[in-house]
């Protein structure tokens, strides 16, 4: 079977659309399923204050924090879900909650 | 349905009535027979009185309830004859082969008044002098054999040969006495 | 070429399984289906089949590792009775809805209590609606005949569903009868190889199986599933047709007996509808119009084709070998007479609990209900639909 398409999940899908038993076939297929809408803060990265540590991306549950040419890269907003642990790792304070002391 | 032989063995847990139902399934089958062989099944332990049966018919055997009306009734063990009604159902020209050491006689008397054949077998003495141990089935088997007249003697011991064969692969010594067991009963049955 | 050998219901199914050479066999004893396994892992031991044969400690294990193993595509199956297949009852909705083609062997025994070993259908009555496929033998043939077609069935691309092939315990498990064995290979072919198009371990497409479903999509997929169900029948008659073709021996989706011109009939499952067939003879022997009809699927459940098949006689009894508990009969009386219902049909329709806890079932006993049938079409009334048969009173 094709990868399956899980922008058909959803509230308009027909039963017919649906895969066999739910299945979902195909790697990465949660980068189609944006879960960036379910935060109202979200992490803030200030370049300056940012020692290239790297301590952020690994805690990442989301996998929201690239790494770019051996460097940390831009945070990935479509998924991250504001859950502010980044902030806590980071030890340069270099992150912060947008709207959070 | 008449063109059926039923048989029912009443014995005891361990003593192989089930076997010697299952076995005579076995012969029969190999003569070219429809066959059933089950036992009635239960919590039942070593010692408990058991029930076993036997359908041999020239048709595809479909019913599948026990049987109650037996042409033949086989008691491995004469003591069942105080605590189970082992003629019940019997047919009137049928017949009932008891295992005993003790005289017919003294056998009918404990039948409650059934009015058809009666054959008696010393299946213990038979089994301790051919096999030098107690397994009654065995003899009993070729008894009712000869009884029900399900085949002729030398039918009978060819397939049992065989059948022993296959059975003891791995204790081959046995089946001489097996055999000679067989033959015994055969010859003593009456 | 067919072998003619005499077997117990429960080898009869063990050589089924060693001719398919499934690919994992997970485990657990019960009786009366222990016997499955126990000539099974003898096959595997002694070489002949080469499946992973896993020994768990529970049925809850041997359907998840059932499942597990069905996932990851290979051909997986199972055998229980009784309490052991209640035990398995989260597992029976999961292999169902993840549309896992698994086969279990299922021998009839009776729910506690009072605990008992012997045969009734309360056990596989009760998983009526997991959505497993459910067929039933009258004898050892049918069994190993069943075994043989299952997972044709449950594969089959539109299915895709697991199949319960049940017969009854020790009534045909445990006795010896004459059976037709197909050639190894024969059977090997006929079953074919299994090729999912999806499964977990498929490195170049990898799966998740099983997600969790808000309710925004819970009832689509539902549904989704229940289509699977109404491809079956087309999938049992496609595989009986060409089971035909192998062995001479045809199935549907039950066996009508005698019924075309009967005035009275019986509708029945599992070893006791060989029993009725005697009845049925005996009876047109004396110039009585009984008829029979066997049910091979319960489920799904063929409601037009039983409603069609019963369209003319003039009284019916349908015999349940389990109870219900609902005042007014058993699973099976309850979905005959809705099918009757559906299809217009005036047939005054009476339902029997008979059997429980391997009560037997004589020649005689099935008389009775159709002296009752022929008392109720002479009296041009059904009177209690909710009897007992042989019940002391």
């Amino acid at each position: 079977m094709a990868v399956s398409d899980i922008k058909k999940l959803g509230t308009k899908v027909s039963w017919k659309d649906l895969t066999e038993g739910m299945m979902i076939a195909g790697a990465g297929v949660s980068r189609e399923f944006l879960t960036g809408e379910w935060s109202s803060v979200k992490p803030q990265f200030d370049e300056r204050k940012c020692t290239q540590c790297l301590l952020c991306t690994p805690v990442c549950p989301d996998s929201c924090i690239p790494v770019v040419d051996k460097k940390r890269g831009a945070f990935d907003y479509d998924h991250c879900k504001g859950c502010g642990i980044c902030v806590k790792a980071c030890p340069a304070g270099a992150i912060t909650m947008e709207g959070v002391e | 349905m008449n063109d059926t032989i039923e048989i029912r063995w009443h014995g005891r847990g361990g003593q192989g009535a089930k076997t010697a139902a299952l076995l005579l399934a076995d012969v029969a089958f190999n003569t070219g027979s429809y066959v059933q062989g089950f036992p009635e099944y239960g919590p039942e332990r070593m010692g408990a009185p058991i029930t076993a049966y036997n359908r041999i018919s020239k048709k595809p055997v479909r019913v599948h309830s026990n049987i109650y009306s037996p042409r033949y009734v086989v008691v491995v063990d004469d003591s069942l004859l105080d605590s189970v009604d082992v003629t019940a159902g019997l047919a009137k020209d049928g017949a009932i082969v008891i295992n005993t050491e003790k005289g017919k006689e003294e056998m009918v008397k404990g039948l409650g008044g059934y009015k058809g054949k009666v054959y008696t077998v010393d299946a213990k003495k038979i089994s301790l002098e051919a096999l030098g141990r107690y397994f009654p089935n065995t003899p009993l088997l070729a008894a009712v054999v000869k009884v029900a007249g399900i085949m002729e003697k030398e039918t009978f011991l060819k397939e049992m040969q065989a059948s022993f064969r296959h059975k003891f692969a791995n204790k081959p010594e046995v089946i001489a006495g097996n055999m000679k067991a067989l033959e015994m009963a055969f010859e003593e049955v009456r | 070429m067919a072998k003619r050998d005499r077997l117990s219901g429960n080898e009869a199914v063990a050589v089924a399984l060693r001719q398919i050479n499934p690919d994992v066999f997970p485990a657990f004893p019960i009786t009366p289906s222990t016997e499955i396994p126990q000539y099974f892992a003898s096959f595997v031991a002694n070489g002949q089949v080469d499946t992973e044969f896993i020994t768990v400690e529970s049925e809850h294990s041997s359907m998840s590792a059932a499942i597990g193993a069905s996932a990851a595509g290979t051909r997986a199956l199972t055998a229980t009775s009784s309490c052991g297949l209640a035990y398995m009852w989260e597992e029976l909705y999961i292999a169902a809805s993840n549309r896992l083609p698994i086969v279990l062997a299922l021998v009839n025994r009776a729910l506690s209590g009072p605990i008992n070993i012997n045969c009734d259908h309360s056990d596989a009555m009760g998983a009526r609606d997991s959505g497993w496929i459910q067929i039933y033998a009258e004898n050892n043939q049918e069994a190993y005949d069943n075994m043989v077609q299952a997972f044709r069935i449950s594969e089959h691309k539109s299915v895709r569903l697991p199949i319960m092939i049940c017969q009854d315990g020790f009534i045909t498990s445990h006795a010896v009868e004459n059976i037709e064995l197909l050639e190894d290979e024969d059977v090997k072919a006929f079953v074919g190889e299994y090729k999912p198009e999806n499964y977990l371990l498929n490195p170049k497409c990898p799966l998740a199986v099983g997600p969790y479903a808000v309710t925004d999509y819970y009832m689509e997929a539902k549904r989704s599933q229940a289509e699977g169900m109404r491809y079956v029948e087309t999938a049992v008659l496609e595989t009986a047709g060409d089971f035909a073709r192998l062995s001479g021996r045809e199935y549907g989706l039950f066996e009508a007996y005698r019924l075309e011109d009967a005035d009275y009939a019986v509708v029945m499952i599992g070893s006791a509808a060989g029993t009725a067939k005697d009845a049925v003879d005996e009876l047109r022997a004396d110039g009585e119009k009984a008829g029979l009809l066997k049910l091979r699927l319960y489920r799904p459940f063929p409601a037009e084709a039983i409603a069609e098949a019963l369209k003319h006689v003039k009284t019916v009894a349908i015999m349940d070998r389990a109870e219900s508990y609902n005042n007014h009969g058993g699973p099976l009386g309850a979905d005959v007479m809705a099918a009757l219902y559906r299809a217009g049909s005036r047939v005054l329709a009476v339902n029997y609990i008979y059997g429980l806890g391997g009560r037997d079932v004589r020649v005689e006993s099935i008389k009775e209900v159709f002296a009752a049938l022929k008392q109720i079409a002479s009296d041009g009334r059904a009177g209690e639909a909710y009897r007992y048969l042989g019940i002391r009173e």
